[in-house]
């Protein structure tokens, strides 16, 4: 079998499935969130915790609730790390150092799961399973939270309320989360991936023990994937031969960071009762995907530098075990989604295909996103288009029956600003600094693209490395987690905002003489709207970076 | 166009004075380009070349476009403002004491309950309602038409406006509003723009560009750092050149030009609408209620058809019927003679010794005797059949129901000879009838998304005949002005806007509850009050005109904004690659255009972002042009001409102002 065959086969694997979940898991979750009805053990936790799960809640309330619960889960995780050494299963591993401890938790509240520490010589199993794992449910959950609250501003008419955050966060992580990781651990563990909890010696062939790091690999890996977080439990993540030794479990994981994201446009299209609606988004992901995912194929598989084309193919940084296809495929995936894992180094991609995945993270984590981010962030790019296109059929702007006026349009513009101005100024400033030079592995555009890449993977909430760039400093410790931070706060609560100012509205009816936002003409409305966007706020960052190194 | 040039260097002294910062704060994007342009003349103050005083020269400009577009906007209204305030001359009322004697006081003391008195010749001295007499008024100083106006105490016609002219009689009138306030004020602040208020939908989109100049200020501010880093440190004048090009400046000049010039084209059909706000409502109305009488129908019943009964000739009954219609001055009556014409009928006249029946309560009949004893009457059925003393044919009676059920009138025609033998002739078949094009105006509405609802006080049967004739949406029989008001609230709770048309004073709630509602010029005050627009021709058909109106703002605005951000692409070609083609010359591969130097590349962008706002003031003004379609079709033609047409043109035109740019020494190769 050809290199292109396998790898065009891989994708058609990869999609097969996708498409046979869409329907079923897309509707399920939309009955999770639309039902009245509690499980036993959630009202458990509601009576544990002193929620009334029947309450609704407003903007304010729900938005209150996400920064809080956020928050104490940051305090949580640090006091975690520091005091991991008192904890079981610590592997004998001191303390970790209060900007690191920040950075990670932060990072692991935040979705982001950047990694300024290694994993196998940072973290003991305590630390691993009931601080980061337990932030990659709850965290993905809070994603999901937030997009179903703004599908629920859409749906409601006259009404302040979204639903309740703590039903919705219980729910997601007990209801969906927890029941699809413990089957994909199940099959990962099937395709070889560790699950232990102890380190083992082996004798090696020179007659040496040598210490092999095991531990709980397989239960953080399917949640890693699924939730979209990416934080690997080693430091090489999915390239490490325990979190993903085979093409089959490379295949599985590619497809568990995907399942969820574009299984959410079908809860979308149930939830809003327009169903072509949620295709229309998904169709939106999807091309851009693809159009990402060929462009990145091409730069990796075609071996266009020189010293590619000496050495026979692009192989730097990638795993033989996947090869070019399959690096790329998972490098667009993991990019695409804000999972942030990955199984090659996205330093050693070629330049276009290095650039590409920092575009795919600019677009805004939206190709398909981040569970649930990836929701509330088209939706909030579909209002950005049709409030600039939409006057141009003669109306005051409209979505789904909603007014697009001054306030939604605050909102809105915010958001747009928030993550952009945090990925240049962040850039800006480290950039600036003369102590980064040494930070970068790499002189010029290439170091360069590094700085670049730590910024807008952080404040995307992506999370995956360049590589390259040393990111244990202070300074980028404290910074990053501060775009991780805001990155993920400031457009969560505008997200709130504006889906009660939407839910305070009435609905306004369909005619001929209303924008359809579910037919091909937005479709490709939209897509333009992204690019160009994104192209106009990132384009002077990139000429500098990966464009300038790419045409050379 | 030249008329347009002419009002350019009228308001060239108007756009250097709005260079005052404190005016262009109202537009952050403008204000950006101000500073920046200071910023430029600092830089090129201290550093002269051909390269720094053209970019600054041409950031000033950029900014004097801006203000020109908005004052030769609002120059077109102040020309109107000004014939507006010959007609508030100062006149003196003579104010009616309550024991009826007269004193002559200024106008500008009137206050609301005053009465005057105002005789043939004399100017209005404000407005008020008529309690006592009637008058023909000129109002040609506010409408601009000249034929004169009946006004009267009582009903719907009783509201004089300040600054008319009474031309005949004596009227009464009770002052409805003080000095400085009344309609002719009003009038005048409006279109000069003065009391303009920036719209709703205005507010949301400088928001947006607020945000999209904040991304790029951003954007621009990090390069310098980046620059620096990769070796290239970029001056202020090129970072500033390269703000002043991304940020939306094409839609930041033209924004409240489009607005003003969206007021002005409402001003030129004659209507007045008190707010921007209204304007726009117009474009996002989904229902206009209409009334029958005068909007959708001529208001008076046509005869339409006539119909012979068995065994009579189509020719006899035409010939008939234009003969008992001849002296009939009625407009059924002359529509009857019309008809015959129409098919046919010899146009001569009644032969001498007829004499005309006139219609009279008693008889229901209306007729001609001839001199040789035949009588023809026209009339109900029943009593044409009690006049004859026969039995109505079942046929004729057949006919009569049939046109009774279409919503038409039926007119029996009989004839007695001079022997009193009587025949029935057959039946004319009157009706309401529905002005031309209305039905397809109708179906381009519905095309829009507007559901049309007529309005009418005749029985639900006729409605339903004149409404499906019409086409219009749905109707309203047997209205009262609880019933609209009911039919509006219904509508709104459905999340529809509403527009209609309203004169009298019962109508006022309604008008003032409906989201565009538009008062007759002829109407009540209590009624123009009640509105958000006043019809200065009173022509209920406006309605129509006025939805045009608002959706022509929106596209323009729409369509601009797209243009303008469109046009960064190209910008982003033409410059970035001259400011990093020493650093990094395979960005060199960038520069598409061929551009000749770095800085006449700079240069070149920077003219085509200044030029490109002039060569949109036309646009601006006139707004995008119009079709009654589908959202879906107006929408892809848009995109193809302004977000398609934005990303291609700028590329073809700055590479031309390259080719004249780089021919000047200093900045080309």
């Amino acid at each position: 079998m050809t290199d292109t065959l396998g790898g065009l086969l891989t994708i058609a694997l990869l999609v097969a499935p996708l498409a046979a979940t869409y329907v079923p898991l897309g509707d399920y979750m939309a009955r999770v969130y639309t039902s009245t009805t509690h499980l036993r053990v959630e009202r458990a936790v509601y009576r544990l915790s002193g929620v009334d799960p029947d309450a609704e809640q407003g903007a304010r309330s729900y938005a209150t609730g996400v920064v809080g619960f956020s928050l104490v889960s940051i305090v949580v995780l640090m006091a975690i790390q520091f005091g991991q050494a008192a904890l079981p299963m610590d592997r004998g591993l001191p303390g970790v150092p209060f900007w690191m401890s920040f950075n990670t938790a932060v990072s692991f509240v935040t979705n982001t799961n950047w990694q300024s520490y290694a994993g196998e010589s940072t973290l003991g199993f305590t630390a691993q399973m009931a601080g980061l794992a337990v932030q990659n449910f709850l965290s993905a959950a809070v994603g999901i939270a937030v997009a179903v609250a703004l599908i629920r501003g859409f749906v409601r008419s006259r009404s302040g309320a979204l639903g309740n955050f703590w039903v919705d966060l219980t729910r997601g992580t007990i209801r969906i989360l927890l029941p699809l990781s413990f089957v994909a651990a199940l099959l990962l563990v099937a395709g070889g991936v560790v699950q232990s909890f102890a380190d083992s010696t082996m004798t090696t062939l020179a007659g040496h023990p040598q210490v092999l790091t095991g531990g709980p690999v397989a239960g953080q890996e399917a949640i890693k994937e699924l939730g979209n977080n990416g934080g690997g439990f080693f430091n090489a993540n999915s390239a490490h031969p325990f979190e993903n030794p085979t093409a089959i479990t490379n295949l599985l994981e590619i497809f568990l960071l995907l399942v969820l994201p574009v299984a959410l446009t079908r809860t979308l299209g149930t939830m809003l009762g327009n169903r072509r609606q949620g295709l229309a988004i998904l169709s939106v992901m999807g091309l851009l995907w693809s159009v990402s995912l060929a462009i990145t194929t091409w730069a990796e598989v075609g071996a266009h530098s020189p010293a590619a084309q000496a050495a026979g193919a692009a192989m730097e940084g990638k795993e033989t075990r996947f090869g070019e296809w399959a690096s790329a495929l998972f490098a667009v995936a993991t990019t695409g989604t804000s999972t942030g894992a990955v199984n090659a180094s996205h330093d050693s991609l070629t330049a276009t295909g290095g650039g590409t995945v920092l575009v795919n993270m600019m677009l805004g984590e939206i190709v398909p996103g981040g569970v649930g981010a990836g929701i509330y962030g088209i939706l909030v790019m579909a209002i950005l288009a049709v409030f600039v296109a939409g006057l141009m059929v003669g109306r005051t702007p409209e979505i789904l029956g909603k007014k697009i006026s001054a306030r939604q349009m605050t909102y809105v513009a915010l958001y747009t600003l928030a993550t952009p101005a945090l990925v240049l100024v962040g850039t800006g400033i480290a950039i600036a600094r003369d102590s980064s030079a040494d930070a970068m592995g790499n002189a010029g555009g290439h170091g360069f693209s590094e700085v670049l890449y730590a910024f807008t993977s952080a404040a995307n909430n992506n999370g995956s490395a360049f590589g390259g760039l040393t990111v244990t400093s202070d300074f980028f410790q404290i910074t990053l987690a501060l775009a991780m931070l805001a990155g993920r706060l400031l457009p969560i609560v505008l997200v709130l905002l504006l889906a009660g100012s939407l839910a305070e509205q009435g609905k306004v009816p369909v005619t001929a003489g209303t924008l359809p936002t579910h037919k091909p003409l937005f479709v490709g409305m939209l897509v333009g709207v992204i690019l160009i966007m994104t192209g106009l706020t990132y384009f002077p960052a990139l000429a500098l970076g990966p464009i300038a190194e790419a045409l050379t | 166009m030249n008329t347009l040039l002419t009002q350019s260097a009228t308001q060239l002294p108007e756009a250097f004075r709005k260079l005052d910062p404190r005016h262009l704060w109202r537009s952050p994007v403008m204000f950006l380009v101000l500073l920046g342009s200071v910023a430029t003349t600092v830089a090129a103050v201290a550093d002269p070349s051909a390269f720094t005083i053209s970019i600054t020269v041409w950031l000033w400009l950029t900014v004097l476009f801006g203000n020109l577009a908005e004052a030769v906007a609002e120059g077109r209204g102040k020309a109107q403002a000004a014939s507006l305030r010959a007609a508030r001359t100062d006149t003196l009322a003579r104010l009616l004491a309550d024991d009826g004697s007269e004193s002559e006081v200024p106008a500008t003391r009137l206050v609301v309950g005053d009465r005057v008195v105002v005789e043939a010749g004399q100017v209005i001295p404000g407005d008020g309602d008529i309690v006592e007499g009637i008058a023909s008024v000129d109002e040609s100083a506010i409408t601009g038409e000249s034929a004169p106006v009946i006004r009267e105490a009582g009903g719907d016609r009783s509201a004089v406006t300040g600054g008319t002219r009474v031309l005949s009689d004596r009227i009464v009138v009770r002052i409805t509003a003080a000095a400085g306030d009344t309609f002719l004020d009003k009038m005048i602040s409006l279109v000069e723009g003065t009391s303009r208020r920036k719209t709703p939908n205005e507010i949301a989109l400088s928001i947006l560009l607020a945000s999209l100049t904040l991304v790029f200020l951003a954007a621009v501010a990090t390069l310098a750092p980046m620059a620096a880093y990769a070796g290239a440190p970029q001056d202020v004048v090129v970072l500033v050149a390269l703000l002043v090009c991304l940020i939306p400046t094409t839609i930041g000049a033209l924004l409240s030009a489009i607005g003003i010039a969206g007021m002005d084209r409402l001003v030129r059909v004659n209507v007045l609408a008190m707010s921007g706000r209204a304007v726009e409502a117009a474009g996002d109305v989904s229902t206009l209620l209409l009334d029958k009488t005068g909007t959708i129908t001529y208001g008076n019943r046509q005869a339409s058809r006539l119909v012979p009964a068995p065994g009579v000739e189509q020719v006899e009954l035409r010939d008939t019927a234009r003969f008992s219609s001849l002296a009939d001055q009625t407009p059924e009556g002359r529509s009857i003679v019309d008809l015959a014409l129409a098919q046919g009928a010899d146009d001569h006249d009644l032969p001498s010794g007829a004499t005309f029946v006139e219609f009279t309560a008693q008889t229901r009949m209306s007729g001609v005797d001839l001199a040789d004893g035949t009588e023809v009457r026209k009339g109900a059925g029943s009593a044409i059949a009690a006049w004859l003393g026969i039995e109505q044919p079942a046929e004729v009676h057949e006919i009569v129901e049939e046109i009774s059920r279409s919503g038409g009138t039926p007119l029996v025609i009989g004839r007695k000879d001079s022997s009193g033998h009587g025949t029935v002739l057959g039946v004319i078949h009157l009706k309401d009838v529905v002005k031309e094009g209305m039905a397809e105006r109708f179906a381009e509405l519905r095309a829009m998304g507007i559901r049309t609802v007529m309005i009418t006080g005749d029985n639900a049967l006729t409605a339903q005949a004149i409404a499906a004739e019409a086409g219009v949406d749905d109707f309203l029989a047997e209205a009262t002005p609880v019933d609209k008001m009911a039919y509006i609230q219904k509508e709104q709770e459905g999340g529809r806007l509403v527009a209609m048309t309203g004169d009298g004073t019962n109508d006022a709630p309604a008008l003032a509850a409906a989201d565009v509602g538009v008062a007759m010029n002829s109407g009540t005050a209590a009624a123009k009050e009640a509105g958000n627009m006043v019809d200065l021709d009173s022509d209920p058909t406006k309605l129509i005109d006025i939805v045009e109106i608002g959706k022509q703002l929106l596209i323009t605005r729409g369509a601009l904004t797209t243009f303008s951000i469109a046009n960064d692409v190209a910008k982003y070609f033409a410059i970035i690659p001259a400011m990093f083609v020493v650093a990094y010359p395979s960005l060199d591969k960038l520069n598409v255009m061929d551009l000749a130097t770095p800085q006449s590349a700079i240069l070149s962008a920077v003219i085509f972002n200044a030029l490109v706002i002039v060569a949109l003031i036309p646009l601006a003004l006139r707004g995008v042009r119009f079709r009654a379609a589908s959202a879906t079709s107006v929408l892809r033609r848009n995109i193809l001409v302004f977000g398609l047409g934005g990303i291609v043109v700028p590329f073809i035109g700055i590479k031309l102002i390259d080719l004249l740019v780089s021919t000047i020494p200093g900045l080309g190769s």
